[in-house]
């Protein structure tokens, strides 16, 4: 029976394939889609300009790349893993090399039809790569010394490849994606434990190497108030944008601090404070229980998929997702010093959706391929 | 395959062990950005809604409508008119430099006008308004409104600003607004509160006593702004209050005359209700064009009013300190009846001098007055007589008497900042400002009001008004409200001992104007009607030498600054008094010949005037 079972699933029709879709996530990415087009919306003052016409079109085109990407069996996305980290590291040697410089920074490559910031792939086709790595790896060997230094060299090149960009941000959101992995995978407790400690007592010395905007934006974080129409000014705003949206918001369309010019790049990183101005407290909750919903269900996922693969890609992206929302949210809430990180969907930006988007398309493709198993 | 697969297990325990970590941490941190959401829009929600709105809302205050000031009639003496003003918002024009050229050519600005408004320019945000001009005459109102298609930007308006359409008339009484300063801003609440700039405060007279009456509140304009200051819509207008308007006891036909007959000299004139207190004129001459002072004055105009010799700067009413002169006489001898020194029948050989304690004193009558008993001696004015009185009454009584009819105390109280006390002197008042004891000679001529006396005109005015209403306190006020309604009191507050004496000094008063050899008599109006009673004074400046005495030159024959004030002390009509009245004329020579002929004057107009005045206050004059 059970063998039966197997050999029916390997070779799933296309129907078959539709029915095992996970509807529950695809209805919520839907939602979130729609959520992020109305605040688009918002954003652009109220009416369909630039802004809302181009986050419409990156997020059908996405959407529809994920869909087809979940009828795509999951070991083909095995398969591919270390090719599309190294492309993706060939990426970013080209935009180090002749990338488009914008606002100081060096992040996005020209790819004729596309504008493409290889950084934000890169967080999770790591995940893709480290997967692989891990995959067929005996539990005894992944805290050898070579496993260790091979995933930290796979983990270091990028990060070092961002960080000359510079763009400090992503390089952290890439460590972390990638030390997810290495957690998941089974790496010994003390070694994040010591890295943690390492981390903690290097902070000084780190601190003295940043550049002199990177310190302005931790001694912001720690004491707003100290220059409040200067380093403290975002801060500030979007405190004052989510507090004053109060427990059921100012209403759509409707947030002044957004609409007035007060909230800076409320398209980008600060798209969750107008959200939060407009639609108050129960939105913001409602808003946080579709993301929780979408992690909850990536994770359940992994625990359904058969393959070690599916399973820690799985995980590993959904704590992935997890830390960027966080992040995201707790820089906008004045929790954590500004770094520079988009909300996942809702954030305009094309390299970012599309980044989340491969993400859950190999998580729907792990679970419409769930019995797959990967020799 | 067997240790493959139990690795496998172990890999999966492995990873499921973590992820069961992992969530929980999840949930922890989820519950961690929940309560910040909850601490920031539920429990601090209030105090970023007020940023948010301090953020947005910006207000822009408008000045004021001042309230204005009305005559006892209702005639307007301060109030508004539309000034013609020129406005530019830098911002909203193309080539600012063509503009402001242009402008200068058709203002016909000078090259120092036109720097003060290119400064202006570069101290305001470029979406500020820039006031070019604040007072436009017509012509050249109207003229721009004819280039206005060359002047992208200009915006003529008409604003509220002050006016003061009797000019000098009223200067000393009402004073005048002019552009508020720092000082004003920070010692008055009202204009701190109302401030926006160029608001036109009041800088003296009753428009300062009565600033937080008069300033109104603003009009407010709620705009919506964006965070680089713009505005995006308006929010509201809240509608300001006008000042309040305020009635003055004054009657301007007798503060006009009063004006008139001080023509290019320099006193006062002040007119009094001896039985309700009301001031009906009061005039400081020479006086200045307010008008001057509301758009800043000139420096030309300035220095011209501060020089002149005359002194319009000074509110000679209430801030000259004058000698009585015989003015002070029926004190003197109410005083000295009062006290039992005296009766009518008291008798003094008058003969040009009297030789005491030293010193030899003269009557203004070289030849002397003869005899004389209390009637005659007022009515000649007799200074021997009062040289004899006010020896044998002492200075400390004929003191307590002087302050009991308002000699020595403001009469306005807190009314005028500027308001002087004047000084009766007496033997504790000389010991404790000069150190030094009183000299029995000094008693002698503050008897003729002469020495350290000094009273201010409206003193004298309420002295002479409490004298003829029969010896009653009374309150003397400008401005009529609420609590001072102008109707007659029910009961007076009796100043004297014994109205008799008061009956006596009357009479003694009225055969000075009245009766031959009166010294008034010339200025006397016979019909009964208009017939008054008053006192001359001549209040000499500086001590007559013997040579000058020997000389008696006539009054033009004396420089200016030497010659003796003349002053009237008056009330009327002599039968039912109602009127009283107080002329000073600086250097003005003589009583007789120079104050009291305007008297005759003045009860003219204002016995015809009652009438008209008495039928309004019947009448309960409604608030406008």
């Amino acid at each position: 029976m059970y063998q039966h079972t197997r050999l029916t699933t390997n070779r799933l029709g296309f129907f078959q394939k539709f029915r095992n879709f996970d509807y529950i996530l695809l209805v919520c990415i839907l939602i979130l889609g729609f959520i992020s087009l109305a605040t688009m919306y918002s954003t652009d003052g109220g009416e369909v300009k630039f802004h809302t016409k181009s986050h419409f079109i990156k997020l059908a085109v996405f959407t529809l790349m994920m869909l087809v990407m979940s009828f795509i069996n999951i070991k083909y996305w095995f398969s591919i893993g270390y090719l599309v980290y190294v492309v993706v590291i060939g990426l970013l040697v080209g935009t180090y090399l002749f990338g488009i410089t914008s606002s100081g920074s060096q992040r996005w490559i020209n790819l004729y039809f596309i504008n493409l910031q290889p950084s934000e792939l890169m967080k999770i086709f790591i995940i893709v790569c480290l997967a692989k790595f891990f995959h067929r790896m005996k539990l005894e060997n992944v805290n050898s010394i070579y496993t260790i230094l091979t995933s930290l060299i796979i983990i270091l090149l990028p990060m070092g490849l961002v960080i000359v960009q510079p763009d400090l941000g992503t390089a952290v959101l890439i460590a972390i994606s990638g030390i997810a992995v290495l957690w998941f995978a089974g790496i010994n407790y003390k070694y994040f434990i010591y890295t943690i400690l390492g981390f903690i007592i290097s902070l000084p010395f780190v601190i003295a190497f940043l550049k002199p905007y990177q310190k302005l934006r931790v001694l912001t974080f720690l004491n707003p108030d100290k220059d409040p129409l200067g380093a403290g000014y975002q801060i500030i705003q979007s405190k004052i944008a989510v507090g004053s949206g109060g427990i059921f918001g100012k209403g759509f369309l409707k947030g002044t601090q957004s609409y007035l010019e007060f909230l800076p790049e409320k398209h980008t990183d600060f798209i969750f404070t107008l959200f939060s101005e407009e639609f108050g407290f129960i939105g913001s909750a409602i808003l946080l229980v579709i993301y929780a919903i979408i992690i909850y269900r990536i994770v359940a996922i992994g625990a359904s998929s058969r393959s070690y693969f599916a399973k820690i890609f799985c995980y590993s992206f959904g704590a992935a997702i997890f830390v960027f929302i966080t992040i995201n949210m707790s820089m906008v809430l004045g929790l954590l010093p500004i770094v520079g990180s988009p909300l996942p969907i809702m954030s305009y930006g094309g390299s970012s959706m599309l980044a989340t988007m491969i993400g859950f398309g190999i998580v729907m493709s792990a679970r419409v391929h769930n019995q797959q198993m990967i020799a | 395959m067997i240790n493959s697969s139990s690795d496998n297990v172990k890999k999966l325990n492995s990873i499921n062990r973590r992820m069961f970590i992992t969530g929980s941490l999840k949930f922890f941190i989820m519950i961690g950005i929940v309560s910040r959401l909850f601490f920031l829009q539920v429990k601090e929600n209030k105090k970023y809604l007020t940023l948010s709105d301090k953020n947005r809302i910006r207000e822009w205050k408008l000045a004021p409508v001042r309230g204005e000031f009305h005559d006892y009639f209702g005639n307007v003496i301060a109030g508004n008119f539309e000034a013609y003003q020129l406005h530019v918002i830098p911002e909203q024009v193309e080539d600012f430099r063509y503009v402001i050229y242009r402008l200068k050519d058709l203002l016909e600005l000078s090259d120092i006008e036109f720097k003060k408004v290119l400064k202006k320019k570069n101290e305001i945000k470029p979406w500020e308004t820039l006031i070019v001009s604040d007072n436009l005459s017509w012509q050249k109102f109207s003229k721009i409104n004819n280039h206005l298609y060359d002047l992208n930007g200009v915006k003529p308006v008409i604003s509220i600003s002050r006016n003061y359409p009797f000019k000098e008339n009223f200067t000393h009484l009402i004073g005048y607004v002019s552009q508020a300063n720092q000082d004003d801003i920070e010692t008055t609440q009202a204009i701190k509160k109302n401030f926006v700039p160029g608001l036109k405060v009041g800088k003296v007279g009753l428009e300062k006593t009565f600033e937080e009456k008069l300033i109104g509140t603003n009009d407010i304009e709620r705009y919506e702004v964006n965070a680089y200051g713009r505005r995006i819509s308006q929010l509201e207008f809240q509608k300001g209050q006008k000042g309040k308007t305020l009635r003055l006891t004054i009657d301007t036909e007798v503060q006009k005359l009063a004006n008139e007959l001080l023509k290019d000299k320099a006193g006062s004139i002040c007119v009094m209700d001896i039985y309700t207190g009301a001031v009906i004129a009061m005039h400081s001459s020479p006086s200045f064009d307010p008008n001057l002072f509301v758009f800043g004055i000139s420096q030309d105009d300035w220095e011209l009013i501060r020089n002149d010799p005359m002194k319009p700067l000074v509110n000679k009413t209430l801030q000259g300190n004058y000698s009585p002169g015989s003015t002070i006489k029926p004190i003197v001898a109410l005083s000295a009846l009062e006290n039992g020194i005296v009766n009518t029948n008291f008798t003094v050989q008058c003969t040009g001098k009297t030789e005491m304690y030293g010193q030899t004193y003269h009557c203004w009558k070289k030849k002397g007055h003869g005899y004389m008993n209390l009637r005659n001696a007022m009515k000649q004015s007799c200074d021997t007589y009062f040289y004899e009185v006010a020896r044998k009454l002492g200075v400390d009584k004929l003191s307590e008497t002087a302050k009991k009819f308002g000699l020595g105390e403001k009469v306005f109280g807190d009314l005028f900042d500027i308001e002087k006390k004047g000084l009766i002197p007496n033997t504790q008042w000389k010991k404790n400002a000069l150190g030094k004891g009183w000299l029995l000679g000094e008693t002698i001529i503050t008897g003729i009001g002469q020495g350290y006396i000094q009273t201010t005109p409206i003193q004298l005015c309420l002295m002479t008004a409490q004298i003829a209403n029969g010896g009653h306190k009374i309150y003397p006020h400008l401005v009529l409200d609420d609590k001072v309604n102008d109707q007659l009191i029910d009961k007076f507050t009796p100043l004297y001992k014994n109205s008799k004496n008061i009956k006596i000094v009357q009479d003694a008063i009225f055969s000075s104007t009245n009766e031959v050899m009166g010294t008034s008599y010339r200025s006397r109006i016979d019909n009964p009607k208009y017939q008054f009673a008053g006192k001359t004074g001549t209040a000499q400046v500086k001590k007559i030498t013997e040579e000058e005495r020997e000389l008696d030159l006539k009054t033009f024959q004396i420089p200016y600054e030497q010659r003796d004030h003349a002053l009237y002390v008056a009330f009327g009509p002599y039968k039912n008094p109602r009127y009283a009245l107080s002329i000073i004329v600086e250097h003005g020579g003589n009583g007789s010949t120079t104050a009291a002929p305007m008297a005759t004057k003045l009860f003219k107009l204002i016995i015809d005037r009652h009438k008209m005045r008495d039928s309004l206050r019947n009448k309960n004059y409604l608030e406008i």
